[in-house]
């Protein structure tokens, strides 16, 4: 009886540590990666791969011309660096008067890919060198093993697509900072089945 | 009437635009109270389609807003749609003067390779209200 018992109970635990490591292991952090900012926390439930942005001034001001980027796809130094050159951000004017620039800077900083620990956010800070400050989403190792399999016939020569710096033409809901491949529908060919 | 009908029609009120033309007027009552005017749209249409040669390449304010205002524009590098300037096209076009003259002060430099006069912004003002 006794040894029943315990033999049972070995198993349940065994299997609930097993199911813990499966939950807490896997790239997108699992439950336990949804921990320092706000946003992160209201990301939890929901399928985004990094926190959605949900704070206006940055949205008004850096989702005018592209795709509002979510502060978790570059680590904070990026960000420092973009928001140091706007006047010259990828040959365009972007500049903000002090304030502005102040606390988007602290709103990119607080929410970056090496301070939030959710989804994949972690996953792409890691892959950054410590020495290195992309400027480019599209530069970091992660983005560019998760898109090396695709052909240029379907990003740089699809007219509907152009530059993987345009996320939101394959990623339907990149918006909202979903990634994963069931969202993938690539403007001009279909959905991307991996 | 009930409280929750008096709400509403206090919120419809507020949400009801002021009139197309009362923000654009206003901007140009401050660039008039710098010393410009009065403000000619013909002088406006002329420099909307001035090209400037910078960095290699031809620029002019149709480059991302279209050689009509009332028609949307598009970034030329990521191809992000820009609405219309003109306010019979885009009420929200020249409706908050802290955006007009941030997107001014911006677009003016990487156009032009310089800020923008009050007279100037009052006549590319002029020519778009009027269209």
């Amino acid at each position: 009886m006794h040894k029943t018992l315990g033999l049972t109970s070995a198993a349940v635990l065994g299997l609930l540590a097993i199911a813990g490591l499966a939950v807490g292991s896997d790239e997108r952090g699992g439950w336990w990666g949804a921990r320092g900012s706000e946003e992160a926390r209201e990301s939890r439930f929901s399928r985004a791969d990094v926190p959605s942005v949900s704070f206006a001034p940055y949205t008004d001001a850096c989702g005018s011309c592209h795709l509002a980027y979510q502060p978790g796809l570059l680590p904070a130094r990026s960000w420092d660096r973009i928001m140091a050159t706007l006047s010259d951000h990828f040959g365009d004017n972007a500049e903000l008067d002090p304030a502005a620039n102040a606390e988007i800077r602290r709103y990119l900083a607080d929410n970056a890919s090496d301070r939030t620990g959710f989804g994949r956010a972690p996953a792409f800070a890691r892959s950054v060198a410590a020495a290195e400050a992309p400027l480019r989403i599209t530069d970091t190792p992660y983005f560019r093993h998760k898109h090396h399999e695709l052909p240029q016939r379907l990003v740089a020569e699809n007219p509907q697509v152009r530059s993987f710096s345009n996320c939101q033409a394959c990623h339907r809901n990149a918006e909202k900072g979903v990634y994963g491949e069931h969202d993938i529908v690539i403007a001009g060919y279909g959905r991307w089945d991996d | 009437m009930t409280t929750r009908t008096t709400s509403a029609g206090i919120v419809l009120a507020l949400l009801l635009p002021a009139g197309v033309g009362a923000a654009p007027d206003a901007i140009q009552a401050s660039y008039r109270a710098q010393g410009a005017g009065p403000f000619d749209a013909q002088a406006g249409a002329s420099a909307w389609q001035r090209n400037i040669a910078a960095a290699g390449e031809t620029r002019s304010c149709s480059t991302c807003h279209g050689a009509d205002p009332r028609q949307p524009g598009r970034h030329p590098r990521t191809g992000k749609r820009i609405e219309p300037l003109a306010p019979s096209a885009n009420p929200q076009a020249l409706a908050d003067e802290g955006n007009v003259e941030k997107w001014f002060a911006r677009n003016c430099k990487w156009t032009w390779g310089r800020e923008c006069s009050a007279q100037e912004k009052g006549d590319l003002v002029e020519y778009l209200k009027q269209l």
